[in-house]
């Protein structure tokens, strides 16, 4: 059916997945966690669940940028863009985000100015274009978009540009991974490393992982023989009972990351002692800021910002599915009054989401299983 | 939102060379090069485009493949709408039901 004709090499997805099966055998379980919402949303396209065994569970991480990024953020972003002199500048991730008072997409219905912008550096010439009015970038992202927000900002001091300002909700990945294996419920027994996070960032950030807590890592390309290959990797690690970092995603991701792109962030960001997520709370050193060479830059320190923090409704199970104690349909709320359409948790905002991937796919399911049995 | 877009380099800007017009199936745009600046791309190299920035250097041979699993995602018509979107060029098509988009098409006429 459609989703096998899609598949590459469909006979090497068939032994891989061959190779996976005899691996795991059937004496013990296995709980592999992909970091990265990308890879989420890619297994439930792909239906890779019905191609594993039964003894491998997939748990799906917190890399999601949009589904972690806290409700009052959003309504603090939104706030200082009530200023009539302000435009609100984001990706068109962020645009149906619900705040506490709507959407962007809903605030620009009523008045606001709220533009979609695909680059940080179009944010820029938005500035330079409307020199009579201020834009503030609301930015989101992992450290794969965060030195394309460093170098605008960059850009923006070189040039003068002070009509200019970013509202930053950067965040890293590592401490969220700590996060999750510092949690006295974490089940978990190796990670699917994050893609594009790691072309930035590399690999070595990752090998406390291996060493300190005895987890293999493997940072994975999106494909599905990708995908496949990454288990084998980490299945072939916790047979050997071994544990390291391995690259399967070479073609694109170099061991030492992109030195220009970590320079970048270097120039412009600090730490914030500690970041609020939502589904996880908050963690230590988890986000990025503005340093005091790019105060000026900063709309946090431009503006009064209100600092809005929203509780998630207690009965949105959203921690429990980002450690993988709950599957994301366990959840009291899934389906019902949280749905893609109107999310109450953090990971049904985004379809990178594990709840909102898999509420959109779930419908399928039984037709691409049976449809997968036959190459797998 | 961690979109990779394979592109390949037409031209670099004579008057800022972090600048570089990218090819993206027929889609041509102006991206920057700035965080390359170890190695930087040439004409026609690809690369791996994020939010308007190349990220890295890649084979003629992985920017098809990485094409062809943006469409195995569905997601082709999303990375294309960004690409289009590079340089404030198109307005966003979002499937804004009753919003008023109009408004965010910005006349940008040189990509310079």
């Amino acid at each position: 059916m459609r989703f096998v004709d899609e598949f590459r090499e469909p006979e090497l997805i068939s032994k891989t997945a061959e190779e996976i099966r005899r691996l795991a055998g059937s004496d013990r379980h296995y709980r592999l966690m992909e970091v990265c919402g990308g890879h989420t949303h890619a297994i439930y396209r792909f239906g890779l669940k019905d191609i594993l065994p039964e003894n491998i569970e997939l748990i799906h991480g917190p890399g999601c940028p949009v589904c972690v990024l806290p409700m009052g953020r959003i309504d603090d972003g939104l706030s200082i863009a009530q200023n009539p002199d302000v435009i609100f500048a984001a990706f068109g991730d962020m645009m149906r985000v619900p705040g506490t008072q709507g959407s962007p997409l809903e605030h620009k219905a009523r008045g606001m100015d709220v533009r979609i912008v695909y680059s940080p550096s179009d944010a820029l010439k938005l500035a330079r274009l409307n020199p009579e009015k201020h834009v503030m970038f609301f930015a989101i992202g992992f450290e794969t978009t965060a030195p394309s927000t460093a170098l605008t900002l960059m850009r923006a001091k070189a040039e003068g540009i002070h009509n200019f300002s970013v509202f930053c909700n950067h965040v890293t990945i590592i401490p969220a991974i700590r996060a999750i294996l510092d949690s006295p419920d974490m089940r978990l027994d190796a990670f699917i490393g994050p893609g594009h996070v790691s072309t930035v960032i590399g690999c070595r950030p990752y090998e406390w992982i291996a060493q300190d807590q005895d987890k293999p890592i493997v940072v994975s390309g999106f494909e599905p023989l990708d995908m496949l290959q990454s288990i084998v990797m980490l299945l072939r690690q916790l047979k050997g009972r071994e544990a390291k970092v391995e690259n399967q995603y070479k073609r694109v991701v170099p061991w030492e990351g992109n030195r220009a792109a970590l320079r970048a962030m270097a120039e412009v960001f600090q730490l914030r002692p500690y970041f609020e997520w939502r589904g996880l709370g908050f963690i230590s050193q988890s986000a990025l800021r503005l340093n005091d060479k790019y105060a000026a830059w900063d709309a946090e320190q431009r503006f009064e910002v209100p600092g809005i923090r929203v509780t998630d409704p207690k009965a949105a199970q959203c921690g429990e599915v980002l450690k993988g104690v709950l599957k994301p349909h366990q959840c009291k709320l899934f389906g019902r009054e949280c749905t893609p359409e109107h999310p109450v948790g953090a990971l049904m905002v985004s379809s990178e989401g594990s709840c909102a991937a898999y509420h959109n796919y779930e419908h399928r399911k039984a037709a691409m299983a049976t449809s997968l049995t036959s190459i797998a | 939102m961690c979109l990779a877009i394979p592109g390949k380099i037409v031209e670099i800007s004579g008057d800022n060379a972090e600048l570089a017009l990218v090819d993206v199936v027929g889609v041509r745009r102006k991206i920057d090069l700035g965080l390359l600046q170890d190695d930087r791309p040439v004409p026609g190299d690809w690369v791996l485009i994020h939010v308007g920035f190349a990220m890295s250097k890649i084979s003629e041979c992985d920017a098809l493949d990485q094409m062809n699993t943006l469409r195995a995602l569905g997601e082709i018509d999303g990375a294309m709408q960004e690409v289009q979107g590079y340089g404030l060029e198109d307005e966003d098509d979002i499937e804004a039901d009753d919003v008023e988009t109009a408004q965010l098409k910005i006349s940008d006429a040189d990509l310079n």
